[in-house]
């Protein structure tokens, strides 16, 4: 059988990152808390003396810390970023995750040895994209967005020799990440911008009688009975009205969620497979972490005896948004 | 998962929200700003996001209990409101179950929000800091309650 990827799971604060550890990740990726990251929310992430901490719990029982810095560098703010990438060497990560070239041009040059992935933000669809972070900044791994058919990723990987990592679980971002506006046309705030999608400050859940609103800064977004799952309001998870239909034209809100095809996953050879969540709560990375672990253990006992457990799948469905799961584009038949 | 015990999904039955409505209303407003203080002394909350609370109005509810508090964060300390003169900044009203979920680490509140189990109203930017702001408490292990981890 193909070498078991590893598993990277998400820590928002060190309760959670142990949580990963002690549940079985393989890996744990985390961000500082300022907007050099992709998750830059209120109260969330490390601190310098939090990482410190946090890196020394995962060494101690061998797994991996990743720290992202995942944003694009604003202009006459570079030196932020730098500083960023300076602190994560001196702190001693196991990899840094960026997606901005000239931020991947910087931390190769200035620290050669540094381990670099290529982060989900960075939009590496290609293998030519790929190869070509290789040669120009020798990226040790690449995250793939979740726009890509199984065969597609199958492509990819046996068209390079840099690590390939994808997501395995949780809240879909369907744009060809990285490169996606809607946020910012709402609320003039995006991921690749201050590192958020859809800020919690524009964000109003109104409660009427029988029913919730979500609205992003006064758009109206959904609108929920008072007993179905609900959904947090971004543009690309909305219900909109298109010529006298209204339904989830972009995309429902629900999970990915890879069990079915996990076998398939670590055939084509996939070296990691990532947890999406860095917002979520300690309770949610236990859930994850645990159901994943045991997923890629029963699959390392015997590819042929793998099935879905039930319990597998009541677990996972509790915790997505909106509570049902998906293979995303894995399996779509359109690209 | 703590494997000692589970704390199951229930609601308590409606005449204890009844009787709960009418009972008076601080034990339960001073037993929680007792219990923040003592998270405040034993400094296990951070500076930095304390600054946001300053001054906000938080009302906690307890669907199944008919139970309600209202506090404040003032001059570094927690403090009861017994008369609330305004609609509170953040609002958080669920059954007694979900509060005992959360607490234990159990669940995370995100999901019992999107399944609709956990209602929390107002100003969604001031949740996620409580909400992160309790996730990345370090409790001191208790003997009896063990959390997640
Ligand atoms: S609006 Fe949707 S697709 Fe765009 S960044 Fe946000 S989650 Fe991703």
């Amino acid at each position: 059988m193909s070498q078991l990827p590893d598993l990277i799971c998400p820590a928002g604060s060190l309760p959670a990152l142990k949580a990963a550890v002690d549940n079985g990740a393989d890996a744990v990726y985390l961000g500082y808390k300022n907007d050099t990251n992709a998750r830059n929310f209120a109260g969330l992430n490390f601190e310098a003396k939090a990482l410190a901490d946090g890196i020394r719990y995962a060494h101690g029982k061998g797994r991996e810390v990743l720290l992202a810095i995942n944003t694009f560098a604003q202009a006459g703010r570079v030196d932020d970023w730098h500083k960023a990438i300076d602190a994560a060497v001196d702190q001693g990560v196991d990899a840094i995750i960026l997606a901005d070239v000239g931020l991947l041009d910087y931390a190769r040059n200035r620290h050669p040895q540094q381990r670099l992935h290529l982060s989900v933000q960075g939009s590496a669809t290609s293998y030519e994209a790929i190869n070509f972070c290789q040669r120009e900044f020798a990226i040790h791994r690449a995250v793939l967005p979740r726009v890509l058919t199984l065969a597609q990723v199958e492509h990819v990987i046996q068209n390079t020799s840099v690590e390939i990592e994808v997501f395995g679980f949780g809240s879909l971002c369907v744009m060809n990440e990285g490169r996606c506006w809607l946020s910012s046309y709402a609320c003039g705030e995006s991921p690749n911008t201050v590192g958020a999608c859809s800020p919690a400050k524009y964000v109003k859940w109104d409660k009427q009688p029988g029913r919730m609103d979500t609205r992003l800064n006064g758009i109206l977004i959904d609108r929920f009975g008072d007993a179905e799952p609900a959904g947090y309001p971004t543009l690309c998870k909305g219900r909109f009205e298109v010529e006298g239909d209204t339904y989830y034209a972009l995309e429902e809100p629900t999970s990915l969620n890879v069990l079915p095809i996990l076998p398939d996953i670590v055939k084509i050879g996939v070296r990691a497979i990532k947890v999406e969540g860095r917002q979520r709560s300690p309770a949610y990375v236990t859930q994850v972490t645990r159901t994943l672990r045991a997923a890629l253990d029963a699959l390392r006992d015997g590819a042929e005896r793998y099935h879905v457990k039930p319990a597998w799948q009541a677990e996972l469905a509790k915790v997505s948004e909106g509570s049902q799961a998906t293979l995303g584009a894995y399996n779509r038949p359109w690209r | 998962m703590n494997t000692h015990f589970t704390i199951p999904k229930f609601r308590l039955p409606s005449f204890v929200a009844r009787l709960g409505e009418r009972l008076p209303q601080w034990p339960h407003a001073l037993a929680l700003v007792a219990g923040l203080n003592a998270a405040l002394k034993m400094k296990l909350l951070p500076a930095s996001e304390l600054a946001l609370l300053e001054d906000k109005l938080f009302r906690v509810r307890v669907n199944d209990t008919g139970g309600e508090a209202s506090y404040t964060y003032r001059n570094g300390l927690f403090r009861p409101v017994f008369r609330p003169e305004r609609e509170p900044d953040l609002a958080f009203a669920a059954n007694l179950s979900a509060y005992l979920q959360l607490l234990a680490r159990q669940e995370d509140p995100d999901t019992l929000f999107f399944n609709r189990e956990l209602e929390i109203t107002g100003d969604t930017e001031l949740g996620l800091v409580v909400k992160n702001m309790l996730d990345a408490i370090e409790w001191p292990r208790l003997p009896l309650i063990q959390t997640s981890h």
